[in-house]
């Protein structure tokens, strides 16, 4: 199993953790992720100020996926809503696809509508399965509870996410917490938003949004906070002092990567998951998964 | 809000909120008020008020809306989009009003700094020879990329 590998504009450069254990558990795993030189923002940032120059960028790295002949993988959540929304919608509009493969010719591409666009975690779920990643645990977490969070454009809008899951009740996150031994919370606060799209309009908002679920996962005590997009991780780890100040009081909520997570269950230490750069972690649980030797 | 002047309204508005992208559904809209009930924003901050934009697009009262600066504090969690029976795609109308108040000039300042990043360096973050080191030194390869594509796309 193939993929094009989509980084994206804030992984590469401020996620690295979460980038070098997806590509550990991709390779453990037996997927291999395929670096695409051309790849570049997927346009969602220009959305809010221009639509139609969005979708021109998203095509643009859609249709160097589709020259490649690979579906593309996606580790950030808006990126990879990004990429199908225009997918879906120039899928579905042969005007505006014109519209837009005119203004591809300029860098000499042309939009097809032929390929596919999954995120990480969606590849794990439907393209792997449980059953054939359970087979390589071989270090199960048990005794250990996470909280995942699923975020908005990972499944929304439904019509372009191509229904992973129902959107008021997904399971997928959660059903992959447990496949490592771990257990899976459900809480009141799963499916909130973290707020990270109005981070640079009104922080003041965004911190509120984010001190809704930091609040009650800190007081249900879980060993982590399960990301899967570096936009939320802004809000849930790169916020979390702030949010402490706003909610008066103390906060302790570990936010780890879902990749990190699975990638100790198949036996790699905490250093080559790149733990380090983990901002609030829990280290009683991680210093179980030093090396002994 | 102020008593609205029946002169000043402008029919046409909606129309044209119509024709952008994502504001394609906009006079769909029956007023059931879903996407009040359940907007995460509303609540923080009740001056965002989903069922509220949507009356003052069908009205016509273009610049009063357009000039708001709650506009630009929707998330986009697609929660009102998901929930709304007419399937008026409201967060897409978001994104629609967005593009609309850009063009008019009346986005807060500082929305429109994407473009300015994308257009240059086809990057949100740049990733030069620093960004480059730090890579290789946890082994990851390195960052490319293809800035003149970005800038020839972009280009106005």
């Amino acid at each position: 199993m193939n993929y094009a590998f989509f980084l994206g504009c804030t992984v590469p450069v401020r996620n690295l953790n979460y980038e070098l254990s997806a590509r550990l558990v991709a390779e453990t795993l037996g997927l291999e992720l395929v670096d695409l030189e051309d790849f570049q923002c997927c346009g969602f940032p220009l959305k809010s100020v221009h639509f139609f120059d969005s979708l021109v960028i998203a095509a643009r790295n859609l249709a160097l996926a589709e020259k490649a002949g690979l579906p593309v993988c996606t580790l950030c959540s808006a990126c990879g809503g990004s990429l199908s929304e225009a997918n879906h919608l120039l899928r579905h509009n042969a005007e505006l696809r014109s519209q837009i493969n005119e203004r591809l010719k300029e860098v000499g591409l042309e939009y097809t509508g032929t390929g596919e666009v999954k995120h990480f975690i969606r590849i794990l779920y439907e393209d792997l399965g449980l059953d054939r990643i359970k087979e390589k645990i071989t270090r199960p977490l048990s005794g250990f509870t996470f909280a995942p969070h699923y975020g908005c454009h990972f499944i929304k809008p439904a019509e372009a996410a191509g229904g992973i899951d129902p959107v008021e009740d997904p399971k997928s996150l959660s059903e992959l917490i447990e496949v490592t031994g771990a257990k899976a919370l459900k809480y009141n606060t799963m499916l909130n938003c973290c707020g990270g799209s109005v981070l640079g309009a009104k922080e003041d908002l965004a911190n509120t949004l984010a001190g809704q679920k930091l609040g009650e996962v800190n007081q249900l005590g879980a060993n982590g906070l399960i990301m899967i997009c570096p936009f939320c991780n802004v809000m849930y780890e790169g916020q979390q002092k702030k949010v402490e100040k706003k909610l008066e009081q103390k906060l302790k909520v570990p936010v780890l990567y879902y990749p990190q997570l699975l990638g100790l269950a198949l036996g790699a230490g905490p250093e080559q998951l790149g733990f380090k750069l983990n901002r609030v972690k829990d280290k009683d649980f991680l210093k179980q998964f030093e090396k002994e030797d | 809000m102020e008593r609205i002047d029946l002169k000043k309204l402008d029919p046409e508005f909606k129309h044209r909120v119509a024709g952008e992208l994502g504001g394609e559904h906009i006079k769909k809209c029956f007023a059931c008020g879903i996407c009040s009930a359940r907007c995460p924003i509303e609540k923080i901050e009740p001056e965002y008020n989903p069922r509220k934009i949507i009356r003052m697009i069908l009205l016509g009262l273009e610049d009063e809306l357009l000039k708001e600066e709650f506009l630009w504090h929707c998330s986009t969690c697609y929660t009102c989009q998901e929930s709304c029976p007419q399937r008026v795609n409201f967060t897409e109308v978001i994104f629609a009003l967005r593009n609309l108040a850009v063009r008019k000039g009346l986005a807060p300042a500082g929305m429109a700094a994407a473009q300015n990043l994308l257009s240059q360096q086809g990057r949100m973050y740049e990733v030069g020879d620093f960004e480059n080191e730090k890579r290789q030194e946890m082994g990851l390869p390195k960052i490319k990329g293809n800035p003149e594509d970005y800038q020839k796309l972009l280009k106005k």
